[in-house]
């Protein structure tokens, strides 16, 4: 468990974290969600011992960051920012340094390191030097030295940049594997990996927690959600007469797709089916809106900054 | 002291993993072959003894130790790795010793490699090889002193060029501070006590003393007590700047 007390952080004059409070609970996937310079890795800093708070606490199972740093650590595994690693040795001697430095027993090491080695397959690479190795490679030795030494805790600093879109979906596979009983966070600022891997999400910007949400609560809270969008020849009219129905509290016209917000009265779809067969439109795409991220993550932050 | 171990053996994995031990320990031994034999004199002098080869290990450490150091923190800070290392269950002493040592394990094999030119003289004549076993253990020692001074040097900047250069300038300080040009910079306004001071600090002084073959404690504490001072500057200059 993962306890973080009102914590700060400040550079020179900027907060780069400000009055950060939360905890996090086994099973829990977290997904960090900000723009470029929110504070996400600040945090995750902070929280792996690497960075000292300038004032508040952060715990990890009961063990304080600051006070007892290294004994904190055993219980994290950390993927840095860029997945640094020691480009001239090779995967193999790398991932013996980090499980020697997690303290995995002498007779466990090969074990440990073929575990992490075939999870994240880099087997047809485990000999050669880590700077000769792709993008995408790195960022996967970068992970097995996470996952070497089976932690509790795994914070992951943007773990699916400079993936391609095949390996996206493994790493996050992998993640999803390994929640069950652990605490994983994750920072991103793409939208559609938290949707995919996280049961909760906060939102941050310029160090402040703005929302704390499931993913589904959070699309929820959008303006789209159960609002209609529709493709329609004479779109203008159309909008003027779906405008009156009693369900429809704006109806907006935007890249020649029409989307009709709810009052909240139920019936909205249903409502403007029976207008689209009553005035015989030619229309070529209609869906309900679940609701987007995209738009909560932006209506959030940008109020924030516009103050 | 593991977790020292640990880091020791991956430093010197990569030192062998790239041309920088190769390419060190060839320069080394070219170097010390043209001091010992061009500028030393070594046959023309026509004595059974090490003195030439010796003699000109500072200024080769003046050049070569701080090639060896001045990547050691310094990298870690370009490249990122100083984050991994210090989310490692390890603490700040731990790596600062685990690198040392293995630069300093390194430079004493550089000196092991030149043991044929102990063979040579053994050859030639018959040299006091207590004395000479003694300048080596002088030798080393100053080295490890020099790489104290650069080991610190390289966790204040991320540049590996600038970390060189402040390197090579501290060392210089130290090497000369029993100097006539170093001492008349003091002399005429500070008190005899620091003059004696200042001069005590001379890796020189203390180098000479042991390689005259007599190992005295005073020498030894010296030393000991320069390599713990720069390297708990270094813990303490990686605490407070470790992110930057």
């Amino acid at each position: 468990m993962i306890e973080v007390k009102s914590l700060c952080k400040r550079y020179g004059n900027i907060l780069a974290v400000d009055d950060l409070s939360f905890s996090v609970d086994a099973g829990q996937v977290l997904g960090f969600l900000g723009p470029n310079g929110a504070g996400k890795s600040t945090t995750m800093k902070m929280l792996t011992g690497f960075l000292t708070p300038t004032s508040g606490s952060a715990s990890i199972n009961g063990i304080d960051t600051v006070e007892n740093s290294v004994e904190a650590r055993r219980h994290i595994g950390y993927l840095p920012e860029g997945a640094p690693s020691y480009g001239e040795l090779s995967v193999h001697q790398f991932l013996t340094f980090v499980a020697r430095a997690r303290m995995i027993k002498k007779d466990g090491l090969e074990d440990a390191i073929s575990r992490a080695v075939e999870k994240l397959n880099l087997t047809e690479v485990l000999h050669q030097p880590i700077e000769t190795l792709s993008k995408g490679f790195k960022r996967r030795v970068g992970l097995a030295q996470a996952i070497i030494h089976d932690p509790q805790i795994l914070i992951l600093d943007e773990p699916t940049d400079g993936l391609d879109p095949n390996q996206k979906r493994e790493v996050r596979h992998l993640i999803r594997d390994m929640a069950k009983d652990k605490i994983i966070i994750i920072s991103t600022h793409i939208l559609e990996e938290v949707e995919a891997v996280c049961n909760r999400v906060m939102i941050i910007s310029q160090g402040r927690l703005l929302a704390d949400d499931t993913p589904h609560g959070l699309v929820e809270s959008s303006r789209y959600n159960n609002a209609v969008s529709m493709v329609v020849e004479s779109a203008e009219k159309a909008a003027s007469v779906l405008s009156e129905l009693p369900q429809v509290a704006r109806a907006e016209l935007s890249e020649g797709e029409l989307t009709l917000f709810p009052t909240g009265q139920p019936g909205l779809f249903e409502a403007v089916t029976s207008a689209i067969t009553e005035n015989d439109w030619q229309v070529s795409a209609l869906r309900l809106e679940a609701g987007r991220l995209d738009d909560v993550f932006h209506s959030i932050t940008q109020e924030e900054t516009s103050v | 002291m593991n977790g020292s171990i640990n880091v020791m053996r991956r430093e010197l994995t990569g030192y062998f993993a790239t041309p920088v031990a190769y390419v060190f320990l060839v320069i080394f031994l070219v170097m010390t072959g043209i001091f010992t034999f061009y500028l030393g004199n070594f046959y023309e002098r026509g004595f059974a003894d090490l003195d030439p080869f010796f003699r000109f290990h500072p200024w080769l450490y003046l050049f070569l130790v701080p090639a060896i150091s001045m990547r050691l923190w310094a990298e870690e800070r370009r490249s990122g790795t100083i984050e991994l290392l210090f989310t490692l269950p390890l603490t700040t002493i731990e790596a600062v010793l685990g690198k040392f040592l293995a630069a300093w394990l390194f430079i004493g094999l550089a000196l092991v490699l030149t043991l044929p030119m102990w063979v040579t003289v053994n050859y030639l004549g018959a040299p006091d090889n207590g004395v000479i076993l003694a300048a080596y253990l002088g030798s080393w020692l100053m080295a490890g002193g020099f790489l104290a001074i650069g080991s610190c040097m390289s966790a204040l900047t991320r540049n590996q060029v600038v970390a060189f250069i402040l390197s090579v300038v501290v060392c210089f300080l130290f090497l000369l501070s029993g100097l006539p040009m170093v001492m008349n910079l003091f002399k005429g306004w500070a008190p005899q006590v620091i003059l004696d001071g200042i001069a005590s600090l001379s890796f020189f002084k203390h180098f000479l003393d042991i390689s005259k073959g007599v190992i005295d404690l005073r020498d030894l504490v010296y030393f000991s007590l320069v390599i713990g001072f720069w390297l708990l500057a270094n813990v303490l200059v990686l605490e407070i700047k470790k992110a930057e």
